[in-house]
């Protein structure tokens, strides 16, 4: 079983594993990142949706091998410590999760629409936010956070 | 350690029959915890108080689900745990699930602000299991109801202890004294923070000050807008849920299940999978063959290489079509019109809809020595510890169930699967497991709502609506979760097969003078799990109601809003019709294509009205703007309320236009959100406006969490018919036929 160390949310880990170990499972069940979420394991819900590098990835479909040199940032590395990303304090002033189970995806599909896309319009959110699903339906309120967390930035 | 609700007497098992002879006399507990703070809890006193008998109820006198479950639980209600700790926070165990409702944001409401708490370091925990409050199940939206008054109850006696305490140490009058803030100040500006005054309150035997609860027109953080109090949680990724929590050596575990819905095992060799890499073990379940890992991916790998052979399940032969016109034949007849009489009568089928919460189902199952120890999100977890009990021949006392926060649920945590299969998985296997559901297993294995025919038909002469009449056909739904427990604990007394025939009995009133108004209702097992889904009947019944009263008003020549308004016999939905009218500005000029859309409902002593505006000019149809208007009698958290009428409103558009599970010979055809569409980001509405009206004098809290599904879903399906000028009879309507 082949050793991988990669760089998780700015940490080097080591960890055994398969090379067609997706990277979800590397992360919850060996390293103990629990933040993205299984909600299908087929890459269709974005619940899991993480950072690999500078891309938004699913790690359930990203087979361990495929990972690299790429830094993996999850939900838990999205802040600096204590102070928020600008994108997590917008979820919190407008009070976006319900069940909060998809929010980490929502999130990380969110930061990675801004970084590219500093001003979304309404069809840019609908096109990226589009692979994530939210079963309590706070659709309205991801969208105010993401222009909110867009007027920040403009700021 | 916190010692609670000694002297307790309740047993595991529900009281045997309704009216059982308990006593109604209770008493809060305040003991000295060993971290020498004040606990303020409750137990029932058994024995004879004759005078006082819990008393046997007609099934008249239940209003509905939620008022089932409040009486089935009031005799226990006080059976609560609020503790002022040391270092001055306020923690109450809260006997519910929260499950994205967020129950628990509101009862940290409710008790900071009655309790003069800082509400900032009021902690609401979710309790365990308690084997002394047997009824307490999180479903029919009577959660608030239900603990409005005895959370407040509770609240009010440790506020009354911690201001007499403080009373007994300055020796000044106790009505001198005031509360803000967990601080108790005297005239004299002396203070003293509730921590510090927490193990004196727990000495205190008599209360200088009356222990009854303010007036609602006195709160001060009831009826306001709070954020979830785990949203940091949730936005940082701290927030566990089942499977995230750190039990330790819990193994990674799933099942293989049938092909067929029902489907089990004939045979099974372990063949490669049992020295497959991380394999830890395998073992057989009712439900198919277990296996335990490292890690999921290599217990997914080592599942599919197991040799199973299957017989075939509970439902071959069944298909959408077959059942469709199963349907069709059992439906009672409706009333035949009478002559010079006018009449509209329409047709609405429903599919089988499943919950799909994002969180997978799953529980963690720690079984050894006799007893187990779960940990399920579970809605009924009295009920459940009883089935897990025996499943595993330990009796239930020695089950202890931890209720972590849940992912969803829309219902379908009422039912413990996970729990039932873990904890015999961990038996068989010697260690703790953590079992998970696949999004496949969560949609093949899973419960539905169910399959489901309604035929309506109004008649009227001249301007009077002279009848109304509803007929439901219906696949059987399961209510094997507790509830008839509660109802028989409230005092009606009902045969199992019949729990349905009560709730749909207590939903099917109608909120319109519309003359002789009934609906019956029958049903058919088809070999399909069931279960309620978000506002169970009334999902489907009223929202069916409220697109055929569109439709009824058009043919009557008449305004959709202007007539419901002459019709309507509920103040609470009038105003609320009203509002949405006017905040969407109803019969404004819209191009062709576009319109809008309204429907209301009343249940769980709430009303709501939607109105939304579609556009179907698009590749797909797509809600533009949304307004909905709620009354809930008293709001506890005005932003929680509108995001649970926003989330209804997606919920409702999926239901109608995208989502629903297929059947073919016994074969659940849906397999994971790729195929079971439910709304995306794309589908949502850019805004939804919602009204929430503040208290009404006199009022009582009413329900929440379902009551927008059955107005959000006929508001959509009416914009959409005054758009397209069709009158949608089958749902989804999006659906290729």
């Amino acid at each position: 079983m082949p050793r991988y160390t990669p760089t998780v949310n700015g940490q080097a880990r080591a960890v055994d594993a398969p090379a067609d170990m997706p990277l979800l499972y590397v992360l919850r069940d060996l390293l103990g990142v629990t933040g993205p979420k299984y909600g299908c394991g087929v890459g269709v819900c974005g619940a899991c949706t993480s950072h690999l590098g500078d891309d938004a990835v699913r790690p359930c479909i990203v087979p361990m091998d495929s990972v690299g040199a790429r830094p993996v940032t999850t939900i838990e590395g999205l802040a600096d410590g204590d102070v928020l990303h600008p994108v997590q304090e917008a979820w919190l002033a407008e009070d976006v999760a319900q069940c909060g189970f998809c929010q980490p995806g929502q999130i990380m599909t969110a930061v990675h629409l801004l970084a590219a896309n500093p001003d979304p319009s309404d069809a840019d959110i609908d096109a990226a936010m589009s692979e994530n699903v939210c079963r309590c339906g706070t659709y309205v309120r991801i969208r105010a956070a993401i222009r909110r967390a867009a007027d920040l930035g403009s700021a | 350690m916190v010692h609670r609700s000694e002297g307790s007497v309740r047993p595991d098992e529900p009281p045997e029959g309704g009216g059982a002879p308990i006593s109604r006399r209770r008493f809060l507990q305040f003991t000295l915890a060993g971290t020498g703070t004040l606990v303020v809890g409750g137990a029932v006193v058994g024995g004879g108080d004759a005078g006082d008998p819990a008393g046997a109820l007609d099934l008249g006198e239940i209003i509905d689900f939620g008022n089932a479950i409040t009486l089935a639980e009031s005799l226990y209600a006080d059976n609560l745990l609020l503790e002022v700790t040391a270092d001055n926070r306020i923690r109450f165990e809260l006997p519910r699930l929260d499950k994205g409702q967020g129950i628990a944001t509101a009862i940290a409401m409710l008790v900071a602000d009655e309790l003069d708490a800082d509400y900032e370091r009021t902690d609401v925990e979710l309790s365990d299991r308690r084997p002394d409050r047997p009824f307490s199940i999180t479903g029919s939206s009577a959660a608030v109801r239900a603990l409005w008054a005895p959370v407040r109850g509770v609240a009010a006696q440790a506020r009354a202890r911690l201001v007499t305490a403080a009373a007994l140490r300055w020796r000044v009058s106790a009505s001198s004294l005031t509360t803000s803030q967990s601080r108790v100040t005297a005239p004299d500006g002396r203070s003293a923070t509730y921590g510090e005054l927490s193990a004196e309150a727990a000495r205190v035997t008599i209360p200088l000050i009356p222990t009854t609860p303010r007036p609602v027109d006195r709160y001060r953080i009831v009826g306001t807008a709070k954020s979830r109090k785990n949203a940091r949680a949730i936005v940082t990724g701290a927030q566990e849920y089942t499977l995230d929590l750190g039990v330790p050596g819990a193994m990674p575990t799933v099942i293989a299940r049938s092909p067929d819905v029902g489907g089990t095992v004939a045979s099974w060799s372990a063949g490669p999978a049992a020295s497959m890499p991380g394999v830890v073990g395998i073992t057989q379940v009712p439900s198919g063959i277990a296996v335990a890992a490292r890690t999921f991916h290599e217990a997914f790998a080592a599942r599919d290489a197991l040799q199973i052979t299957w017989r075939p399940g509970t439902a071959r032969g069944r298909s959408d079509d077959n059942m469709r016109e199963g349907l069709r034949q059992i439906v009672p007849p409706l009333t035949p019109v009478l002559p010079l009489y006018r009449s509209h009568e329409a047709t609405f089928e429903f599919p089988f809809m499943a919950h799909a919460p994002m969180e997978v189902m799953g529980a963690v199952a720690d079984v050894r020595d006799g007893a187990a120890e779960i940990w399920y999100a579970s809605q009924s977890p009295n009920y459940l510890a009883a089935e897990v009990a025996r499943a595993l021949r330990i009796p239930v006392s020695n089950v202890t169930m931890h209720v972590p926060y849940a992912g969803g649920s829309f219902g379908r945590r009422l039912f413990g699967e996970p729990a039932i299969e873990a904890a015999q998985i961990s038996r068989a296997l010697g260690v703790p497991v953590k079992l998970m559901w696949t999004r496949n297993d969560d949609m093949r294995h899973g419960r539905f709502r169910p399959i489901t025919r309604c035929a309506v038909r109004a008649s009227w002469l001249g301007r009077a609506t002279t009848s109304f009449e509803h007929r439901i056909a219906s696949a059987r739904t399961d209510f094997s979760h507790g509830l008839g427990d509660a109802l028989t604990a409230a005092g009606a007394q009902i045969a199992p097969g019949l729990i349905s025939q009560v709730g749909f009995q207590t939903m099917v009133s109608i909120p319109y003078a519309f003359g002789v108004s009934n609906g019956l209702l029958a049903e058919r097992d088809f070999g399909v799990p069931t279960g309620s889904w978000r506002s169970v009947f009334s999902g489907t019944m009223t929202a069916a109601n409220e697109i055929f009263i569109d439709e009824m008003a058009r043919a009557r020549g008449q305004d959709e809003v202007g007539f419901r308004l002459r019709h309507l016999d509920s103040p609470a939905a009038t105003r609320c019709l009203e509002q949405v009218a006017a905040a969407g500005d109803w019969g404004r000029s819209m191009p062709a294509g576009q319109a809008q859309g309204v429907a209301l409902h009343v249940e769980y002593r709430s009303a709501v009205a939607y109105l939304v505006e579609i556009d179907t000019n698009g590749a797909e149809p797509r809600l533009t703007r949304a307004f909905a208007a709620v009354d809930v009698g008293i709001p506890v958290n005005t932003r929680g309320l509108q995001a649970q009428m926003q989330g209804a409103l997606v919920d409702g558009w999926s239901a109608m236009f995208l989502a629903g599970i297929h059947i073919d010979d016994g074969f659940v055809r849906e397999g994971s959100f790729a195929d079971f569409h439910w709304a995306r980001m794309r589908h949502a509405p850019t805004t939804t406006e919602v009204h929430v009206f503040p208290a009404t004098p006199g009022a009582e809290p009413g329900g929440a969490g379902e009551l927008g599904i059955p107005a959000a879903s006929a508001a959509c399906v009416n914009a959409y018919a005054r758009a397209t000028g069709e009158r949608p009879r089958r749902f989804p309507i999006g659906e290729v036929a």
